[in-house]
């Protein structure tokens, strides 16, 4: 072997090692398992937009929660810094938890029903209703302090028949199309539904800015979305069964990190 | 109209060019569409956008219809000295809104 073909094999061996930890890098962004968060499905522009905190919409909100965390409600004139803090520390991987059940209800509830038990339980305040832009508001600010670590349902025995019930609904037919969210979002994630790229379905960023909304919303309405696009009936916000699907969703994507607030298309 | 978000460099060299992003929430309503019992909704966008640098307009922009809520505007200046950047945003209801933003120039 000749020092010059020593040379060459050596720099083709060192590109070809260069090329495998590229495709491990570009394969570590997907999930071994395959999950993907609908951040990976969007344009790069919308990515960039999610991930500049001053591009991205979603933080006046988040900014609009933190005026709110400190703001005294109620007769009680408290406000939610006064029992929880600062929620920078308080608040982080609260709402990765989300739903959890809840004694006074005897059920799972979600964040935003768990800021509104907080008002009528430890405030005395008037209830937030669904959507509104201090709901909004709190919830992504509460679940922005969540970003970067992993969804984590609780592994509590009592919400079992709950998580059960949300996978029935998951999987069940409904509406004058007769699909399932299943049908979509597991058989046929990655493909196209008129021309947009069909997410799985995993609730990693709510409540979430949608470039199609012109400003951000919950989960919910992202459910009551879907369940329209079925022709179904959809639910009354904050019915039950979404809190079960939602709980269901939260176990499926169990691991996946929270990016609230996300941006959708 | 309430809330703006205002990104400059933290540190930035006398002469060089730095960028500018602003995003500010509005509705941007276009004056095409209805309300629920079949009336015209009036239009109400931000029509003006301006920045001014220690008082001196580096840059404006005329806005209109089509452009999405909460609208993002980025642009560059030289920078020449520290001081006091202001942005403001005028609507078609007159309502404006002004920002102001302190900047080091080493």
């Amino acid at each position: 072997m000749t020092d010059r073909f020593r040379q060459r094999a050596a720099a083709s061996l060192a590109g070809l090692a260069l090329t495998l930890a590229a495709a491990a890098a570009a394969s570590a962004e997907t999930a071994a398992d395959g999950r993907r968060s609908g951040f990976d499905f969007m344009s790069r522009e919308t990515q960039g937009m999610q991930r500049d905190d001053s591009a991205n919409p979603g933080m006046l909100w988040v900014r609009d929660g933190e005026a709110l965390w400190s703001r005294k409600a109620g007769p009680a004139e408290r406000a939610c810094a006064d029992c929880h803090g600062d929620a920078k520390t308080s608040m982080r991987g609260v709402a990765a938890r989300y739903p959890a059940f809840s004694e006074e209800a005897g059920r799972p509830i979600n964040l935003e029903q768990r800021i509104n038990e907080c008002r009528s339980e430890r405030q005395g305040a008037r209830l937030l209703p669904h959507e509104s832009q201090e709901m909004l508001g709190l919830s992504a600010y509460i679940a922005h302090q969540s970003r970067g670590l992993p969804i984590a349902p609780p592994e509590d025995e009592r919400l079992t028949p709950f998580r059960d019930k949300g996978r029935a609904f998951y999987e069940a037919r409904q509406g004058q199309l007769n699909l399932s969210c299943a049908l979509c979002h597991d058989d046929n994630a990655g493909r196209r539904l008129a021309g947009a790229p069909i997410p799985q379905g995993h609730p990693t960023g709510y409540p979430l800015y949608r470039l199609e909304w012109q400003g951000l919303g919950s989960l919910q309405r992202r459910l009551r979305n879907c369940i329209v696009g079925m022709r179904a009936e959809a639910f009354a916000y904050g019915a039950p069964e979404y809190v079960d699907l939602e709980l269901y969703l939260a176990t499926r994507a169990a691991g996946m990190t929270v990016e609230t607030p996300a941006v959708r298309p | 109209m309430a809330g703006a978000l205002i990104n400059v460099p933290k540190e930035i060299k006398r002469g060089e060019t730095f960028e500018i992003k602003t995003l500010v929430r509005h509705p941007m309503e276009t004056g095409y569409r209805r309300g629920p019992s079949g009336e015209a909704i009036a239009r109400d966008i931000i029509n003006r956008f301006a920045c001014t640098y220690d008082g001196e307009e580096i840059f404006r922009a005329e806005l209109f219809p089509a452009v999405a809520a909460n609208p993002f505007i980025a642009f560059s200046t030289v920078a020449t000295q520290s001081g006091e950047l202001a942005f403001t945003w005028t609507d078609d209801a007159g309502h404006s809104q002004t920002e102001t933003v302190k900047i080091t120039v080493a």
